[in-house]
């Protein structure tokens, strides 16, 4: 261990720090009437971590012995991360506070899974990978169940932590039999072992491993999960649930397939090509059926994520671009829908039926204007940026020799459009009923707009992200 | 003026955005405002766009006012038109201040339906100035979200249904065509249309799970875009979201459904279909004629049996988009110019006609047959306007509406004699609704109640109708205006199509 092994993970570091501090402060103090001043900090912290990180990192470098990586992939997604996880720190606190949820906890356990989300992208060994991931799930079971007196929330937090056992259980057995045939835990020296002839324990293990993965980026059939505990969190916690662990999670599959098992990408290919398809078809059907805009965005963001493992299922280093440029287009688009989610409630009560949002356009219509706009980017339909992402993990498939899966994915799209014009539907064709207010903080209610803005604008040069993207990925696929 | 076509595209979004940001309110002054506002742009489109009419060089086959920028994922921002295309931008900016005048007596929400509109022309514009297909398929997608607005705020009783079936048929046809783009892409390089039209796609038969696939590569390309050009357009039988969205859609939204955005799917035909895949359109002509022709007899019978006049009218729209599909497939001049004159002469009849009903529809409030009979008694000038456009439309001589019907059949007729007969019946048919219609809204003794006292036209509406007829008239008694600029286009496509195809003298198509 070297100052130069510590000076690679210093952002990670510097975040641990500052959590213990907080928890320090928050306890010594006030307690909860310190909670704003944290949540403040927290969300001034991630985007100054994320400024440095994205400004401040060069080149590649490993530490302690390649356990963790730092590179323009693991950057990006660090960014990325952060940077959502800001903004919905944000968009939550007004809600947070109203509802007397905003305990000093909250933004403490967000800090925490973040810092296991930054070991994850940035993992270079199986050992690494289970400890971020397991960090960051502690955390993210904790956090689901935050409102204690309530019986879905803590339902939530509960159903999460079992099947999050159950799926971090298959990782690790997983990883075990990776171990096992590799003899090593070393991505790099799983890499150099996949000769001739695979052997068989090899791809149980990392079928089982992909398995766990799929669980934590809520790919279907292992979606099982999500519209419960996006249903019974509190809404900004299901805010961030959709948010940065998904960016991490599938950042962290990417990472595992290239890194350890790049060698054989006709073994993983199909499998994550069979997740996305399913994924793409189940979200898009299923939620149709929802009346609930968060269960409805939970089926939203496991087809979603249908779309993202479309381009890692194409196994180039185009897939990888398209993955993350959808990524942080899914992310922004998140942020602000669930700005505006936050926003939904009726005599001080939160309320999350869709149909509550009858004629909302005609009481604000200027929210509502930038509601449809985010919808229409959600369902892919140009000229928002949401098309841009489609289109690029399509021509990723369509690359890769993947034609009938970019088919596949073009014909979810349409199904899965029809629920995002139900919302436009509602807010502008409905009748007059009992409504919705929508309450909103000036800065929520600014970066909604600011996401609507950057749904149409993007459409100029996608904000630059793509070469960033690129350069992520060449650093990945080599 | 390097930037003229996207100036004359831009101006709309320009004044939508105007509107959307700087006008508050909605009040009597606020409505007023939107409106002479959005007259104002839509009429200085008009005025532009002239330029490139008097700059536009027919004889030059090539793409003119091309502009080029580079933009993201390795595409271009890149426009221009040909012969092909210049027509359609003018009759896109030559009819938006007709809408937007035949719209003077919406009066629920009126800014946002002004910004839906001129939204809508930026995108119809778009469309037929984009030359990078991916910049195509972006402007011919979003069209969806304003007419979707439009049909689903401004509709009818049935607008929920309606305008959700509109958009989910054409996204679903649009969707396999970006996949198709995508496919085309990998194969030529390119995103340019100027260099797709040069470049040969692969028409080596492929066997594809199981199926052998005569044509290859372009008869999977030309399926999937005409999934999406044939909805669009509409084609038997994937027509039936156009009656619905028809009628439930207000006045003006009909008059730009039928007048600009179907032929958005006979261009498309134009731009792609036909000259990218010259191979697989020649194997699959048959189809697209078979189709056709069943289209315009099946739905000329259909609208015989309607008893709601929009209803009426949308089918017989159907019926004459299926000599624009005809006319396109025979790949011979007269069929090709044939089609493009029929475009664009039912854009001005069928926009009129629907302006038609919509002028008793807003005294009277229903679109039954049924309740109307006798108007000629209170509104002579109402029956000869309705009644020159329902010659029109039958395609009497000396409208427009004949020669395109006319040129389509002629080129049809050297190429498959069977459809042509078939396909003649339906001006039979035409006349027959048509004049039925007329006869049931128009002639006979003034008996109901509630009619006696309608008004005739003011002269705002007057004034709406004027250019339409001129226009019909015009192009009817000289349509050289319209065939010398697009022929010499028209002639390089079809020569370019000839060569393309295996010189076997049986799959040869007649020449003129």
């Amino acid at each position: 261990m070297t100052s130069a092994d510590f000076s690679t993970v210093l952002p990670e570091l510097v975040l641990a720090l500052f959590a213990m501090g907080a928890l320090m402060f928050g306890v010594y103090t006030g307690k909860d009437k310190v909670a704003p001043l944290i949540n403040w900090a927290t969300a001034g912290v991630f985007l100054a971590l994320a400024l440095w990180i994205g400004f401040g990192g060069e080149g590649e470098r490993t530490a302690f012995n390649g356990l963790l990586v730092d590179d323009p992939f693991a950057r990006f997604a660090k960014v990325t991360m952060l940077v959502s996880a800001s903004a919905v720190l944000i968009i939550g606190h007004d809600y947070m506070i109203r509802r007397d949820l905003l305990r000093f906890e909250y933004p403490v356990l967000m800090v925490l899974s973040v810092i296991g989300m930054m070991v994850m992208v940035s993992a270079g060994d199986l050992m690494s990978l289970y400890m971020g991931l397991e960090l960051q799930s502690l955390a993210l079971y904790v956090l689901a169940s935050v409102r204690r007196d309530s019986v879905k929330s803590t339902e939530a937090g509960l159903k999460y932590f079992v099947l999050g056992a159950l799926s971090s259980g298959l990782l690790l057995y997983g990883a075990s039999l990776v171990y096992g045939f590799a003899g090593t835990t070393q991505f790099a020296g799983i890499l150099s072992t996949l000769g001739e002839g695979v052997p068989l324990g090899l791809l149980f293990g990392l079928v089982f491993m992909l398995a766990g993965l799929a669980f934590k980026v809520s790919a279907a059939p292992f979606h099982m999960w999500t519209p419960d505990v996006y249903e019974g969190s509190p809404t900004p916690v299901t805010a961030f649930f959709a948010t940065a662990p998904k960016v991490a999670a599938i950042c962290l599959l990417a990472r595992l397939v290239h890194d350890a098992f790049g060698g054989i990408p006709a073994d993983w290919t199909q499998v994550l090509a069979a997740l996305s398809i399913v994924s793409m078809f189940l979200g898009a059907v299923a939620a149709i059926g929802q009346r609930d805009i968060k269960r409805l965005m939970a089926y939203s963001s496991i087809a979603h994520m249908g779309f993202a493992l479309m381009g890692l299922a194409s196994g180039t280093a185009e897939g990888v671009t398209a993955m993350l440029v959808y990524m942080a287009i899914y992310v922004t688009m998140n942020v602000g829908t669930f700005a505006f989610i936050l926003s939904m409630e009726r005599d001080g009560r939160p309320v999350t039926d869709i149909a509550s949002l009858n004629m909302f356009s005609k009481t604000e219509p200027l929210k509502a204007l930038a509601v449809l706009v985010m919808m229409f980017s959600l369902a892919g339909v140009p000229p928002m940026v949401g098309f841009f992402g489609k289109f690029y993990v399509l021509k990723a498939a369509v690359d890769g020799g993947m034609t009938w899966l970019a088919l596949s994915g073009a014909v979810a799209s349409v199904i899965g459009a029809f629920y995002y014009l139900r919302i436009v539907f509602f807010m502008y064709f409905g009748k007059e009923g009992e409504g919705v207010e929508s309450r909103m903080a000036p800065a929520q209610w600014a970066i909604m707009v600011a996401v609507a803005v950057i749904m149409v604008a993007g459409i100029v040069n996608l904000f630059g992200i793509q070469p960033m993207a690129a350069i992520a990925a060449e650093a990945l696929v080599r | 003026m390097d930037n003229l076509l996207s100036i004359i595209t831009f101006i709309p979004a320009v004044a939508a955005a105007i509107l959307a940001l700087f006008l508050r309110g909605d009040d009597a002054a606020a409505q007023r405002n939107a409106k002479w506002l959005a007259l104002l742009a839509t009429s200085a489109t008009f005025l532009i766009s002239l330029f490139v009419l008097v700059g536009f060089d027919p004889a030059n086959t090539g793409f003119q006012f091309v502009e080029e920028y580079d933009w993201i994922l390795g595409l271009k921002y890149k426009m221009g038109v040909d012969g092909i295309s210049v027509l359609f931008v003018m009759l896109t900016t030559f009819l938006m201040p007709i809408t937007i005048a035949a719209c003077w007596s919406v009066e629920v929400r009126v800014k946002e339906y002004m910004i839906a509109f001129l939204m809508l022309e930026t995108l119809m514009l778009g469309v037929f100035c984009a030359l990078d297909m991916v910049l195509f398929y972006l402007f011919f997608e979003a069209g969806l979200i304003p007419m979707f607005l439009i049909i689903g705020i401004w509709g009818g009783k049935e607008r929920i249904y309606a305008a959700f079936k509109f958009f989910l048929y054409t996204f679903l046809g649009s969707v396999l065509m970006l996949v198709a783009m995508i496919a085309m892409y990998l194969d030529a390089g390119t995103t340019e249309i100027p260099s797709l039209l040069a470049h040969n796609f692969a028409s080596d038969d492929i066997v594809l799970l199981g199926f052998h696939i005569v044509g290859g590569l372009q008869t999977l390309l030309f399926l999937a875009f005409f999934a999406s050009f044939a909805v669009k357009m509409p084609m038997w039988p994937v027509h039936t979201w156009l009656p619905d969205a028809h009628v439930q859609a207000p006045t003006a939204g009909s008059v730009v459904l039928a007048a600009i955005l179907l032929k958005m799917g006979g261009y498309g035909f134009l731009r792609f279909s036909l000259p990218m895949f010259p191979i697989a359109s020649d194997l699959l002509a048959p189809m697209v004629f078979w189709m056709s022709a069943i289209a315009i007899v099946y739905t000329s019978l259909v609208a015989l049996a309607q008893s709601d006049m929009k209803k009426l009218i949308a089918y017989s729209s159907v019926a004459h988009m299926g000599y624009v599909t005809m006319g396109i497939f025979t790949a011979n001049q007269q069929g090709i110019d044939g089609a493009i004159f029929q475009m664009l002469s039912h854009g001005f009849i069928s926009g009129a006609l629907f302006l038609c009903v919509g002028v008793i529809y807003d005294r009277m409030h229903t679109r039954e047959i049924d309740a109307y009979g006798g108007l000629v008694n209170r509104m002579p000038a109402y029956a000869l306007v309705f009644m020159f456009f329902t010659m029109a439309n039958v395609g009497l001589p000396g409208t427009s509406g004949f020669i395109g019907e006319f040129l389509t059949l002629m080129g049809i007729f050297q190429v498959n004699t069977w459809v042509a007969a078939v396909a003649t019946t339906g001006v039979i048919l035409s006349a027959a609704y048509a004049l039925w219609l007329y006869r049931r809204v128009v002639m006979g003794e003034l008996v109901k109640e509630a009619l006696k006292s309608i008004t005739d036209m003011t002269r705002r509406e007057r004034a709406i109708f004027a250019p339409l007829i001129v226009m019909t008239l015009l192009l009817g008694v000289y349509p050289s205006l319209v065939t010398d600029i697009i022929g010499p286009s028209v002639a390089a496509l079809v020569s370019d199509h000839q060569a393309a195809l295996p010189p076997v003298g049986d799959t040869q198509l007649a020449q003129n």
